[in-house]
């Protein structure tokens, strides 16, 4: 409750300085519009639909995207993990590609499939594979040994052991692997979208960069709060479930509220 | 469950190196002993002579390089559900809560409906002093309630050999001699047979039948002790003490010997 007041009152206190920058500092509006110009653009853009379709048009990519990457991610992630071989040469691979900014994918998925879904879904993947094939090799690589000495005398080998020990016990890096590709995918999407125009839909981007074009700096700064907003409620929707049971079981980490 | 006959290992002959790139360690050199069904035995010596080798071949985690091991006339080629491993650190999984954790190896026995699983691991809990903390998560309990835990959940399986390599190594002595209490009382009840593992020479003279004493360099059994005092037996008792005595003069000379070596 007390931490609500806080955080309630420091974003107050947020808004009250641009506020008093837009009316105190003389800079044009057209560069930084007061609070209430943008608030009326979320209004607006929120009742005719405009935000609601191209919020969705976003995340549907993200989303489909982002999954299939996390399962191709795993499955290399597991492959590597169990092979030499396959960790000095896909492991390499997938470490070297995480290090290129996902957005350099943009223009080699421009030319292989044009201004198309299949383009902003081949940078989605792109942009989360890497991460999650490295976080699911490590963990699996750093659990206890004596973890899989157990579950072998207890008699549990092969799909069993996988199921029950060694992917529960990589919990930890595998879920930070994923928020990590959800980050990489997430900012490789916008880059995308701001980028390039997508004639089967209208995403978040596309809306922030016709404001650039419009010079609607209120639609500019409206949409860059949708889409931190998006931002914090995946990391909430998605992530804190999985990091509040790890928490709870492993005792790390301050319970969070 | 257990046919009481059941639980017989036989050692004959094993020999185990280690090879690194500098040196070949030779961990054991032509270890021989025969457990009887139900015989709590006890296996002491110094750090490198071999012991926690001895057992994990016992487990078949490990493979001997000369020499058979069998457990009930069977040739041991790997682990089997028959002999479960306690380890020194509990090694209880932290996703599972205390139960999740005694219900492990039961997941996975056949002709055993959901309910006598759950039944089983109850009646473990129980056995060891934890119902209460059943629903508690790994990371909240002591270490001498985890290793109860650990316990439990070796022993839910129903397994004929219990293998534990130094159980109470990690516990305050407190805590350790509550355990040898629990332990006994345990094995009174159930009859495994159980090989123990540790460096203390006083925690084999109170729980084995028999108190093996290895030396390294090479790994061998060099003297074996019938322990023939009346159970429960107390650590603190004189008649324990003076075995015990004898026991560490015996360890000290095999471990001169071994160094002349």
């Amino acid at each position: 409750m007390k931490r609500t007041l806080v955080v309630g009152g420091f974003f107050a206190g947020l808004i009250l300085l641009w506020k008093a920058a837009t009316l105190y500092m003389g800079w044009s509006p057209l560069l930084l519009p007061p609070p209430e110009a943008v608030a009326r653009y979320l209004w607006g853009a929120s009742l005719d639909g405009t935000l609601l379709s191209a919020s969705i048009v976003t995340l549907k990519r993200l989303l489909i995207g982002y999954f299939i990457g996390v399962a191709i991610g795993m499955a290399l992630g597991l492959a590597v993990s169990t092979s030499t071989l396959l960790q000095s040469t896909i492991g390499a691979l997938a470490l070297g590609l995480q290090t290129l900014p996902s957005v350099c994918w943009v223009p080699l998925a421009l030319l292989w499939f044009g201004q198309t879904e299949g383009a902003m879904l081949f940078v989605v993947i792109m942009g989360s594979v890497g991460s999650v094939v490295i976080a699911t090799d490590t963990g699996t690589r750093s659990i206890p040994p004596i973890y899989a000495r157990v579950a072998r005398t207890m008699g549990s080998e092969g799909f069993d052991k996988w199921t029950r020990v060694i992917l529960p016990a990589a919990l930890p890096f595998l879920v930070s692997g994923m928020k990590q590709g959800w980050a990489f995918a997430w900012r490789s999407l916008m880059a995308a979208e701001v980028y390039v125009t997508i004639l089967t839909g209208f995403g978040l981007g596309h809306l922030l960069e016709y404001g650039r074009e419009l010079s609607a700096m209120d639609q500019v700064i409206g949409v860059m709060i949708v889409i931190v907003v998006i931002g914090l409620a995946a990391d909430k929707g998605l992530f804190a479930p999985w990091e509040r049971f790890m928490h709870r079981r492993w005792g790390t980490g301050a319970p969070t509220s | 469950m257990t046919d009481s006959s059941a639980g017989r290992l036989t050692v004959e002959g094993v020999s185990k190196w280690f090879r690194t790139p500098r040196a070949a360690v030779h961990a054991l050199d032509r270890v021989s002993l025969d457990v009887q069904p139900g015989e709590f035995v006890c296996l002491v010596g110094p750090s490198g002579c071999g012991k926690s080798t001895l057992l994990d071949i016992l487990a078949g985690l490990t493979a001997p390089d000369e020499g058979v091991v069998s457990a009930d006339g069977v040739s041991v080629q790997g682990p089997g559900r028959h002999r479960l491993v306690m380890f020194q650190e509990s090694a209880l999984f932290p996703w599972l809560d205390v139960f999740g954790n005694v219900m492990f190896g039961l997941k996975r026995e056949r002709g055993l409906t959901r309910d006598q699983k759950r039944e089983i691991a109850d009646h473990h809990l129980d056995l060891v002093r934890l119902t209460k903390f059943k629903k508690a998560y790994v990371h909240e309990l002591s270490g001498g309630m985890k290793q109860r835990v650990a316990l439990a959940r070796s022993l839910a399986p129903d397994p004929r050999v219990l293998l534990m390599d130094e159980p109470f190594a990690a516990l305050d002595a407190l805590t350790r001699e509550r355990l040898y209490g629990d332990l006994q009382e345990i094995w009174q009840r159930r009859r495994k047979t159980i090989i123990l593992v540790t460096h203390n020479v006083r925690e084999a003279v109170c729980l084995g039948d028999r108190v093996m004493v290895m030396s390294p360099n090479p790994g061998r059994i060099r003297e074996v002790f019938a322990v023939d005092l009346p159970r429960p037996r107390d650590i603190n008792s004189t008649h324990l003490a003076e075995l015990s005595q004898r026991i560490t003069t015996a360890l000290k000379t095999y471990d001169r010997s071994s160094d002349g070596l």
